[in-house]
């Protein structure tokens, strides 16, 4: 039982952030129908923009996620305005290797100016609480509390703002929407800064987390949130939490019953098969045609 | 005294997709307080010219709408001058409730009183609609999506409406319906450029029309010549 809540705890770790991860993905996706591969990289970034801070500048943790989710957002709109916007009229594989292109190259970005792997300096101190065998970190508590927050916050702007509801209206029919006198362009650059700084976000608590980093570090991961945002049904904002939590429990569970070496095997396996059953995800659907 | 300049004033306005010439350099005047109808077969352009004059579409020629030049001005630009394109299909967001529907055209608006009050005003003008504000765009009929259109388009305090084949798929029924909610809007003080098959119906709301043919100006004329022209007769109003 303990040993249960223990796995429950990591995967609810894990989850939060794929969850945070997928939403970028998904966000993207819902509104450009681009998968944004560089996305992963752009969490990599921001676990060495936290890191830089923290190292150089000496920074405390608030203000040191704030300027990494800053300095990614403004980065992600970069990429969008730079590398995609050209090609949005372009047929969509374009803009796709485009972007797996973008992500190759901060990845080698990175990898001039950190040819080894960093040690995330502790931007906190940690308590460890145990309550019988259950311990539980206040890295825990914090990567799964922020990351709710974060997740809330997006989830309120998607569903209740007037930015939200652009977004949703350019997912379902972007070509009209200026004659809503939405400016489109604005619109597309608020959804890449908020993805972005989402990932920037994962990629802060990640190092915090697992605080070696490497500039590789957002491929595997990276790949993992996208088909946590697949398997929620992808352009789904609740979808993509729902994949991020689901992906890190199957991971969790089946890493506590088989060698980890089995692990990716067999989770993968499993989400291959849910796709198979769903083939538009969890909570994705098909979407009534319009007239 | 000179004659108050037309609030729409389009000159040899050309339209090209690729190589195709959709609209080969047509002219077209709208006054203040005009029912203005553009007429014409499947192709002629119609929906073209519309896309032209609110920004969707890239064009050649001159369009000043309220003494500005609309070349280069974005679309959404457009709307904050006054103008609203309520477009072919009607083009409702699906997966957005009514009230999302109509609370997204006011994006260029920030008097928040003001919106409230002009949700009533056009809740009270098709209470359908209210009875259906919490439902998805997606799931209304096809005339309660014309409604939620001409609605939204009323929601961005436009001077001119642009109309593209508002009658389209409806019953005479409610095409009687829609037509004399057009009026009343008109009678209001919103200016309209209706574009329609039914030239019937344009016909007899429009004070004036033209009759579009590939791309070009085939007729045009006050309404009541426009009838009575045995040409228009034969192709439009049959027989
Ligand atoms: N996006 C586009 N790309 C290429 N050709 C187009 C495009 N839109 C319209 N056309 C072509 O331009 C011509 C005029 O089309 P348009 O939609 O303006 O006609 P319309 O008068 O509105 O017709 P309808 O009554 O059927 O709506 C047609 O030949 C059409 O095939
Ligand atoms: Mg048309």
């Amino acid at each position: 039982m303990v040993y249960f809540l223990q796995q429950t705890l990591n995967a609810l770790q894990l989850g939060s952030l794929y969850a945070l991860i997928a939403l970028g993905y998904t966000m993207v996706y819902g509104i450009l129908r681009l998968i944004n591969f560089a996305h992963g990289d752009l969490f990599m970034v921001g676990a060495f923009a936290a890191f830089g801070i923290a190292a150089w500048l000496g920074w405390p943790f608030v203000p040191t996620l704030l300027l990494s989710m800053a300095a990614v957002a403004a980065l992600g709109v970069l990429i969008e305005r730079l590398a995609y916007k050209p090609l949005r009229q372009a047929p969509k594989m374009s803009a796709v290797i485009t972007a797996l292109g973008v992500g190759i190259f901060l990845e080698h970005l990175m990898l001039v100016f950190n040819p080894y792997p960093r040690h995330m300096p502790e931007l906190m101190p940690v308590h460890l609480w145990t309550v019988g065998r259950l311990s539980l970190s206040s890295h825990q508590v914090l990567i799964i509390g922020l990351s709710l927050v974060l997740m809330l916050i997006l989830d309120w702007v998607v569903m209740r703002t007037k930015l939200g509801l652009a977004m949703r209206a350019i997912a379902w029919n972007g070509r009209i929407v200026p004659l809503m006198g939405v400016p489109v362009n604005r619109v597309i650059s608020a959804t890449f800064a908020m993805g972005a700084a989402l990932g920037a976000a994962a990629g802060t608590l990640y190092a915090m987390a697992y605080p070696v980093i490497d500039p590789y570090m957002g491929v595997l991961v990276g790949w993992k949130a996208f088909i946590a945002a697949v398997v929620g049904g992808i352009g789904n904002v609740r979808g993509a939490v729902l994949g991020g939590f689901i992906l890190a429990g199957v991971e969790i569970g089946v890493a506590a019953f088989l060698p980890t070496t089995y692990r990716d095997f067999i989770s993968f396996g499993l989400l291959l098969v849910l796709l198979v059953v769903r083939p538009h995800g969890l909570l994705g659907r098909p979407r009534l045609e319009k007239v | 005294m000179s004659a108050k300049p037309p609030l729409l004033e389009v000159k040899d306005l050309a339209v090209s997709y690729g190589s195709l010439r959709a609209v080969k350099g047509i002219s077209l005047e709208v006054h203040e307080g005009e029912i203005v109808t553009l007429m014409g077969a499947n192709g002629a352009g119609k929906s073209s010219i519309l896309s032209a004059l609110s920004g969707l579409t890239p064009f050649q020629g001159t369009v000043r709408f309220d003494g500005q030049d609309l070349r280069r001005v974005p679309a959404d630009r457009i709307v904050a001058l006054g103008m609203a394109h309520v477009p072919e299909g009607r083009g409702i967001f699906g997966d957005l409730t009514v009230r999302e529907n109509l609370r997204l055209a006011t994006w260029i608006r920030h008097d928040r009183e003001g919106i409230r009050a002009d949700t009533e005003r056009v809740l009270d003008r098709f209470p359908r609609l209210r009875d259906r504000l919490e439902q998805p765009g997606g799931t209304l009929s096809g005339g309660e999506q014309q409604m939620l259109a001409v609605a939204r388009a009323l929601m961005s305090r436009a001077k001119l409406l642009l109309l593209d084949e508002p009658s389209m798929g409806l019953s005479p029924v409610l095409v009687r319906e829609i037509f004399g909610i057009l009026q009343e809007i008109n009678r209001q003080g919103v200016t309209l450029l209706l574009v329609e098959q039914n030239a019937n119906m344009a016909l007899r709301i429009a004070s004036r029309g033209y009759v579009l043919e590939t791309g070009q100006v085939a007729f045009s004329g006050a309404s009541g010549d426009l009838r009575s022209d045995p040409r228009v007769r034969k192709a439009y109003l049959g027989g």
